[in-house]
């Protein structure tokens, strides 16, 4: 198969801003998506964030001067000062020990609960469209089930019973992921349809290709994008929910910590305290907007198609 | 026509004047990349009653004029230059203003006709609405006239057709309901885009019929938009061929034809397959891909692709010069084409492939690498959502025999819906069919095991018709290319080695790789995509349409280059085409399908020399050939009607519906043909007879050939007889 001349002179390529340079060096598929993605700055700047947040999670604890689970008997609902620089609780607890201490415990929560919801959703929804009959049809009739039932409450009495001590919150974050991912399984189904009609999915197939191979290289990336987004969104929702339980006292439990628990806890005195609820609120903000620029950038590195991605 | 009579006695342009007159028309749109200069000064003269063709390749600026003219184009669009119609400018009027004049005196008729009529409205109200915008007479008038439309555009029972909704009615239906929407008011001015590109080849020559008896009836004049050459010879008085934007020839049909002097005609001429071609050379190939008409360089737009280029013609761009009386091109050598008669082999040279000798005997004896035994294929019609029941069945494909041996091409024709992509696809998916066997390198699909499924897909390679589709827009073209090699389990360094080998064979560079398909042109994604399915060193390729998306000046490229692939590897090759010049110009043999049963195969000079069945007879005959004195002498074979639905076939001979020979037959002759689908005998020896003559059909005495039927010219008609159609 050697002795192949070429069969016509390479054709000119249209509109291409960038000559090729016929000895460029050839990169894998994860290098060309790596280097998309550091061409946006947004995506990058976010990351970094979300890098310097995990490093503030993870060691914070050890520099600060208070310990979260300390208290300052001498300073009960203190604004900021140079004592408690983000001021402290009614009980007396240093706010931006809490802080951290909850941020920690939020985006292990919500990075965790988001990825095994949208993966959940991915595999179940893209496998439900693509082999079909009774496998599809099994998969709805769970996902409509689980949908009328009051997810809430359930977790609510799941989580009561399960068990105490450090790592319960482990099982919440299992319980969140197992309601939150049927409403996306369905919108991947769905599109998961009409992708599998694409001729190179056939192509794929004539080509010998395992089912699941080609649910993960070919129908799974090409909806990349709303499962980008879906990532995205279930990080803050993941967070709120996880806040929405803790208040009612089923989710993170005192002397324990989370965002959203302190959040709750905060918007409760915010006209008489407002700097208990600002540092977790303000936080979560920056978290969540980091989380969507990377999310962003991610999206546009996958898809060759976007403009901001750049060429490659 | 006497129904015309009430709207127009007189025309304000006396046929032989000029009635559209269209002078130094530029259309630029504004982008992110800069002006789009859609249209650069375009000037003709049309009279009335005459056709003009537009020729060009996509991109080319021909759809832009249509619009322009129309006054359609979007707001942002930029216009300069004078649009005339009697005399009147068009440019800058209102659009309130050009409501007035579209619809009455310049008419569209658009390429796809099921986007282009509302569905929500049936036809006749369409038409009737068309009429009472321009005219104020009684509802049930402009429905006497939409009933008389239709009825001369060829719709059968006109009088209750009128009130279906335009789904009811098939893509051929459709598209001459659009030509009577368009000359309901008589106008003096229709422009055809595309008028023909989506529909069948028997459906095409149908509806050009229909859009000659409505330029006959109205006098109209007509620009005719195309790509198809073909149609363009047969059709129009004069041409103009754009490109990139800019009219680079204009001419009276003959002089396109026979006596072109811009290389980018004559390129475009040679790299068209024809019908008609005896010899099987390799067709012109014009390189590269005509440019992006953002940011120009200055100089002739054609200098990368043309072989004649000088520097002179880097630097400026020629004008439109007179070359013969009423010929004008735009080419700084064009007087060196005359004095040299340049053709398009002296011009754009073409490597001339060392000739493989294979007779047709020896081929009989090679291997057997795929065969179709009485191969069925029979979907059911399913109704109802909670208690589904069985209401019919799809007869896709009944009852096909097929062999294809070592180094052959076989190639597949027959209209949209006859169930060749069927066959395909269960070749492809390895099952058994529902009724029949399928032998792929000599092993049965239905007593096939997974594992052997894998290992015969590395020699059955398939090339899609989309090479946008078929190639995932997510993967970069390494992988694309890799991707078979990894499922037979390759090492990386091999697979490296062979994918760069591959993109060499292909013709293209191996920086390519990098790049993501939606980087890629048309033909160079084709040809990805070719490099794919030739990755595991296959022996089979099943080809589904693989150049019908391509512009002409590259799909001759990509046929080249599968032909030579084929010499090289000692490929077999299914071809399944419409197209059945492509056919001609690739395949050793055709078999011709009707509503999912052959009803002729044979080598390709036997098929095409002495057609003997009717309907392959019809769909020669409706193939335009790109030669307008051939056009004109030649006679067709017009089909009533479209493809019957395959759920609900006609009993006995499936094509007696629609078959003109049939038509002429007593009812004593007629039986055979109502009682059973007649076998594949060998065809009638002797002369082939003239299309016109007609005489008494004899009944066929031949029988089954004793080799089987792929060792023979076979067909399958009661009473077949060689005719001479091309």
């Amino acid at each position: 198969m050697t002795d192949f001349r070429i069969v016509e002179e390479p054709e000119i390529l249209e509109g291409s801003p960038t000559p090729i340079t016929p000895a460029s060096k050839r990169l894998t598929r994860g290098q060309l998506v790596r280097r998309r993605f550091f061409r946006n700055r947004g995506a990058v700047v976010g990351l970094i964030i979300i890098g310097l947040l995990v490093f503030l999670a993870l060691f914070g604890g050890y520099v600060l001067p208070w310990r979260f689970d300390q208290r300052d008997t001498g300073a009960y609902y203190k604004p900021p000062s140079v004592r408690h620089w983000f001021g402290t609780t009614q009980a007396g607890f240093d706010v931006l020990a809490m802080t951290i201490r909850g941020l920690g415990k939020s985006l292990v929560i919500g990075f965790l609960v988001a990825i095994i919801q949208t993966t959940m959703a991915a595999l179940i929804g893209s496998s439900a469209a693509y082999i079909g009959g009774w496998y599809e049809k099994a998969w709805l009739w769970v996902i409509d089930l689980m949908l009328v039932l009051p997810s809430f409450f359930l977790i609510a009495i799941v989580s009561r019973g399960g068990p105490r001590g450090s790592y319960a919150w482990l099982l919440l974050v299992v319980l969140l992921a197992a309601f939150g991912w049927q409403l996306s399984a369905r919108v991947v189904r769905s599109l998961s349809m009409s992708v599998k009609e694409r001729e190179y999915v056939a192509a794929a197939r004539f080509m010998g290709l395992s089912t699941p191979r080609l649910l993960v290289r070919h129908i799974v990336p090409n909806i990349a994008s709303m499962l980008i987004v879906d990532v995205c969104l279930g990080v803050g929702y993941a967070i709120l929910g996880e806040a929405g339980l803790s208040y009612f006292g089923y989710g993170v439990q005192a002397p324990d910590t989370s965002l959203g628990t302190l959040i709750s806890e905060g918007a409760l005195s915010t006209t008489i305290a407002p700097w208990i609820f600002l540092a977790p609120a303000s936080l979560l903000v920056l978290l969540v907007m980091c989380v969507n620029a990377l999310g962003d950038g991610l999206r546009d590195a996958l898809d060759p198609t976007s403009i901001s991605g750049g060429q490659a | 026509m006497t129904a015309t009579a009430p709207f127009r006695n007189t025309r304000q342009t006396a046929a032989g004047d000029v009635v559209l007159s269209v002078h130094d028309l530029h259309v630029t749109f504004p982008s992110e990349a800069g002006p789009v200069r859609a249209v650069r000064g375009l000037s003709f003269d049309l009279k009335a009653g005459e056709t003009m063709a537009i020729v060009g390749e996509s991109g080319s600026g021909k759809s832009v004029t249509s619009l322009a003219i129309m006054g359609l184009h979007p707001r942002t669009a930029r216009i300069t230059g004078s649009v005339t119609l009697h005399g009147k400018e068009l440019l800058g009027l209102t659009d309130a203003e050009m409501s007035e004049i579209r619809g009455e005196d310049l008419a569209m008729i658009f390429q796809d006709p099921l986007s282009a009529l509302t569905p929500v409205y049936t036809v006749g109200d369409q038409i009737v609405e068309a009429i009472q915008t321009h005219h104020s007479i009684s509802r049930s008038k402009a429905w006497q006239r939409a009933v008389e439309l239709l009825d001369l555009v060829g719709i059968p029972n006109p009088d209750l057709r009128v009130k279906s909704f335009p789904h009811e009615f098939s893509g051929g239906m459709r598209q001459r309901a659009m030509i009577a929407q368009a000359i309901a008011n008589d106008p003096d001015v229709i422009i055809a885009d595309e008028p023909t590109t989506a529909l069948d080849v028997t459906i095409q020559a149908q509806v050009l019929e229909v859009l000659k008896t409505a330029q006959r009836e109205t006098g109209a004049a007509v620009i005719m938009i195309t790509h198809d050459l073909g149609v363009v010879a047969g059709m129009s008085d004069r041409v103009t061929v754009m490109y990139a934007g800019r009219p680079v020839e204009q001419g009276s049909v003959d002089d396109i034809f026979y006596a072109p002097r811009m290389p980018y005609t004559i390129g475009l001429l040679g790299a068209v397959p024809r019908l008609d071609a005896t010899n099987k050379e390799p067709l012109a190939t014009l390189k590269g891909n005509p440019p992006s008409v953002v940011n120009l360089p200055p100089g002739c737009p054609f200098v990368p692709r043309c072989p004649l280029a000088h520097s002179g013609c880097r630097e400026r761009e020629p004008e439109l010069e007179t070359v013969g009386p009423d010929h004008v091109a735009a080419c700084w050598e064009n007087e060196r084409i005359r004095t040299d008669s340049l053709t398009s082999a002296d011009i754009f040279p073409t490597q001339v492939l060392a000739p493989v000798e294979k007779a047709v005997v020896e081929k009989v004896d090679q291997e057997v690498v795929l065969s179709l035994e009485n191969m069925k294929k029979h979907y059911p019609l399913m109704k109802g959502a909670v208690l589904r029941r069985r209401v019919g069945t799809v007869y896709a494909v009944d009852g096909i025999d097929l062999t294809l041996h070592r180094g052959e091409t076989l190639g597949l024709v027959g209209e949209s819906g006859c169930g060749k992509s069927t066959t395909l696809l269960e070749i492809l998916n390895l099952h058994a069919p529902t009724e029949g066997r399928i032998v792929v390198f000599g092993n049965d699909t239905a007593s096939l095991k997974r594992a052997d499924k894998k290992r015969m897909r590395r020699d059955l390679q398939v090339v899609f018709q989309d090479p946008m589709a078929s190639l995932d827009p997510r993967m970069p073209i390494f992988d694309i290319i890799a991707e078979p090699l990894g499922v037979h389990g390759w090492s990386k360094e091999k697979t490296e080695a062979r994918v760069m080998e591959l993109l060499k064979t292909v013709g293209l560079e191996e920086g390519h790789a990098n790049r993501y398909p939606q980087a890629f042109s048309g033909g160079q994604r084709q040809r990805v995509g070719i490099a794919r399915a030739l990755a595991l060193e296959p022996e089979l390729i099943v080809l589904d349409e693989p150049v019908s998306a391509l512009d002409v000046s590259i799909q001759a490229g990509v046929i080249n280059l599968l032909e030579e692939l084929k010499q090289r590897l000692n490929l077999s090759y299914l071809f399944v085409a419409h197209d059945l010049a492509v056919i001609r110009h690739i395949a050793d043999r055709v078999a011709v399908m009707y509503l999912g049963k052959i009803v002729e195969i044979g080598s390709v000079e036997e098929v095409y020399n002495r057609p003997s069945h009717p309907y392959t007879q019809a769909l020669l005959s409706a193939i335009p050939i790109p030669d307008p004195t051939t056009e004109r002498s030649r006679t067709r074979i017009l089909l009533r009607g479209d493809l019957p639905s395959p759920a609900n076939p006609p009993s006995g001979c499936k094509f007696r519906t629609r078959c003109p020979l049939f038509e002429g037959l007593t009812a004593e002759q007629r039986t055979p043909c109502l009682e059973a689908m007649p076998p594949l005998v060998t065809a009638p020896a002797g002369e082939p007879v003239a299309l016109e003559s007609s005489g008494v059909p004899q009944r066929v005495t031949t029988t089954v050939p004793e080799g089987g039927v792929e060792t023979d010219h076979v067909v399958a008609c009661y009473y077949a007889r060689p005719v001479k159609v091309l």
